[in-house]
């Protein structure tokens, strides 16, 4: 148990630096979550409704998070193939999850600067000003929901070590999970099938818990739910990633060729 | 007890082409190989490019599920019990790929010692040990990216060390490094044997084999065709004589003209500038210089010689017989 929180440690420090190291990562990173949050204070400031405003501005942080885990992880895992790592990572004599985990939970963390960016980006110049109802359920509602997206990102990230191609899910899932988990717009305006595809989602409730906790409601319930179900994405990709690393195995597909 | 052993090892890699009409191809790249590895001993697997040894290694070291056949290292199953093998080897391949570019080589280090279960308060002296021993003592703390073939070659050898593995599999580690600093990796790998360590290499260097190994196996079309030390392959073909010609414009199946002369062990063709050089071996007994020309007809021919067959011959002739 030590060993393992241990390496998830090291390789969460590990995979933090490396994209720390890129010029361009880091350039990019800084300026993505600017830009969607732009947009979206654009869109909503037209209707003149401040409450709106902040939370548009909650859900435009929270799009970050959820950008840099699932585009980010899945393609940095599709780096280590490239640069062939996955191969020796899959050799080591570790359990594979403790692999993979750190990888997504590093992306996550770069999602919390995106969040603090945006907040700051919408106080600076659109003047939206943040009054945070239950502070201490506010400040717990954060990592829970980064945790939880980090473990999602965690589930996709273990098809990208069985199929080479998998890393497009993570860029193709972006904009439908903004959408879907009610970031920008709140799900009523949805149909009624995609409710159930919401609930499955742990975004959904992180950003509920984050905007019943600042604009005031109880966010308690929502925290819980969205701890669950982020458990469950760990505990699903821990259980698969031992089948899908043996049909890689037996398929050929942790190289490139 | 063999340490390493294979037994009627194969693999087949599927693949599929066209976009709407898919058609299911099955490339058999490893076809029953079998081999036995002693305790300290240092065994090639010598072959050329797409004989099967890459293949061959990647399911002892527990990456490839083999298609048939068993495996085991150290009495461990690679199928069934993968990470009971994957604590007791060390696995290095050649090329420039397989560290974290971005990073220093000691941050690469201390994340596989991680990786590996090195205890925390023996990290630094076992790092401090390896980069000793690969000669990057000083370099450690530059990054990856900066760092020539041969000290990315030399870290891959660290890495693979770091939990002191009884088993070795090294894969044509002295790829694309140039001669001195092949020659300063060969002197590594003997050193590893000399400790005691089993260790398997592959390599198509015949030379490298010769220089190294206590047996070597040749690998050829995903089938051993040849196994002994390196005194029996030699003295598989000491009797025979190569003669080679040289010709211009020759066409395609001139080369297949030769093989099927009686006697014609191997033909090899070699691009020299604006010649092709056919390296023909043959049986002491078989075919003279003259059969050969007939049966060349009409090709240009320039300057032909005959020699004594070399060790780089035997490999030849037992990848690229009739």
């Amino acid at each position: 148990m030590r060993q393992a929180l241990r390496l998830l440690g090291y390789g969460w420090a590990l995979h933090f630096k490396i994209l720390s190291r890129s010029a361009f990562d880091g350039f990019l990173g800084v300026l993505w979550p600017l830009f969607f949050a732009t947009i979206a204070f654009f869109m909503f400031r037209t209707g003149g409704n401040s409450s709106a405003l902040l939370y548009t501005s909650l859900g435009a942080s929270v799009m970050g998070v959820w950008s840099s885990t699932s585009v980010a992880a899945s393609s940095a895992l599709q780096r280590e193939r490239w640069a062939g790592m996955l191969e020796l990572l899959a050799a080591a004599p570790v359990h594979f999850s403790l692999i993979l985990m750190p990888i997504t939970l590093a992306m996550s963390t770069v999602g919390i600067y995106s969040m603090t960016a945006t907040l700051l980006w919408g106080r600076l110049l659109f003047g939206i000003q943040l009054h945070v109802q239950h502070l201490l359920l506010f400040a717990l509602a954060i990592p829970v929901a980064i945790l939880s997206i980090g473990m999602l990102g965690f589930l996709l990230s273990v098809t990208v070590v069985r199929y080479r191609t998998a890393w497009a899910l993570g860029n193709a899932l972006e904009y439908p999970v903004w959408l879907v988990c009610g970031f920008l717009v709140p799900l009523s305006l949805f149909p009624g099938w995609v409710r159930p595809i919401s609930w499955a989602l742990a975004p959904t409730w992180g950003i509920r818990a984050i905007r019943e906790a600042a604009l005031g409601g109880s966010p308690l319930p929502d925290l819980l739910v969205c701890a669950a179900i982020g458990l469950g994405y760990a505990a699903a990709g821990m259980l698969l990633v031992d089948t899908v690393l043996r049909s890689a195995r037996s398929r050929a597909t942790l190289s490139l060729t | 007890m063999a340490v390493v052993e294979a037994v009627d090892l194969r693999r087949t890699y599927k693949t599929s082409t066209g976009l709407f009409r898919r058609r299911s191809l099955e490339v058999e790249a490893v076809r029953g190989v079998s081999f036995e590895i002693a305790e300290g001993e240092l065994f090639g697997l010598l072959g050329p490019n797409g004989a099967g040894k890459t293949t061959t290694i990647k399911m002892l070291i527990t990456l490839l599920i083999p298609t048939s056949g068993e495996a085991r290292v150290l009495g461990y199953d690679v199928v069934k019990d993968a990470r009971e093998v994957r604590k007791r080897i060390g696995y290095v391949f050649g090329g420039d790929r397989g560290l974290y570019e971005r990073l220093p080589g000691i941050d690469n280090l201390r994340y596989f010692a991680e990786l590996y279960g090195v205890p925390p308060r023996e990290q630094r002296a076992r790092i401090d040990e390896l980069l000793e021993l690969v000669g990057l003592k000083g370099r450690e703390k530059e990054k990856v990216e900066g760092y020539s073939k041969g000290m990315r070659q030399r870290l891959h050898i660290a890495r693979g060390l770091l939990h002191d593995p009884p088993v070795l599999f090294l894969d044509e580690p002295t790829i694309g490094v140039d001669p001195v600093g092949a020659r300063e990796l060969r002197g590594t790998i003997a050193s590893l044997a000399q400790a005691g360590k089993t260790v398997l290499l592959t390599t198509h260097y015949m030379f490298e084999a010769d220089a190294l190994c206590d047996r070597i196996a040749v690998i050829a079309k995903g089938e051993i065709v040849a196994e002994g030390t390196p005194r029996d392959l030699k003295a598989l073909v000491t009797e025979g004589t190569v003669v080679e010609i040289e010709t211009f414009d020759a066409p395609g199946d001139a080369a297949d003209r030769l093989r099927r002369l009686p006697g014609v062990m191997s033909v090899a063709v070699e691009d020299r500038e604006q010649a092709q050089v056919l390296v023909v071996q043959s049986e002491a007994t078989g075919t003279t210089t003259q059969q050969l020309l007939v049966a060349l007809g009409d090709v240009q021919v320039g300057r032909v010689s005959a020699r004594e067959p070399t060790l780089e011959d035997a490999y030849v002739s037992l990848v690229t017989r009739k």
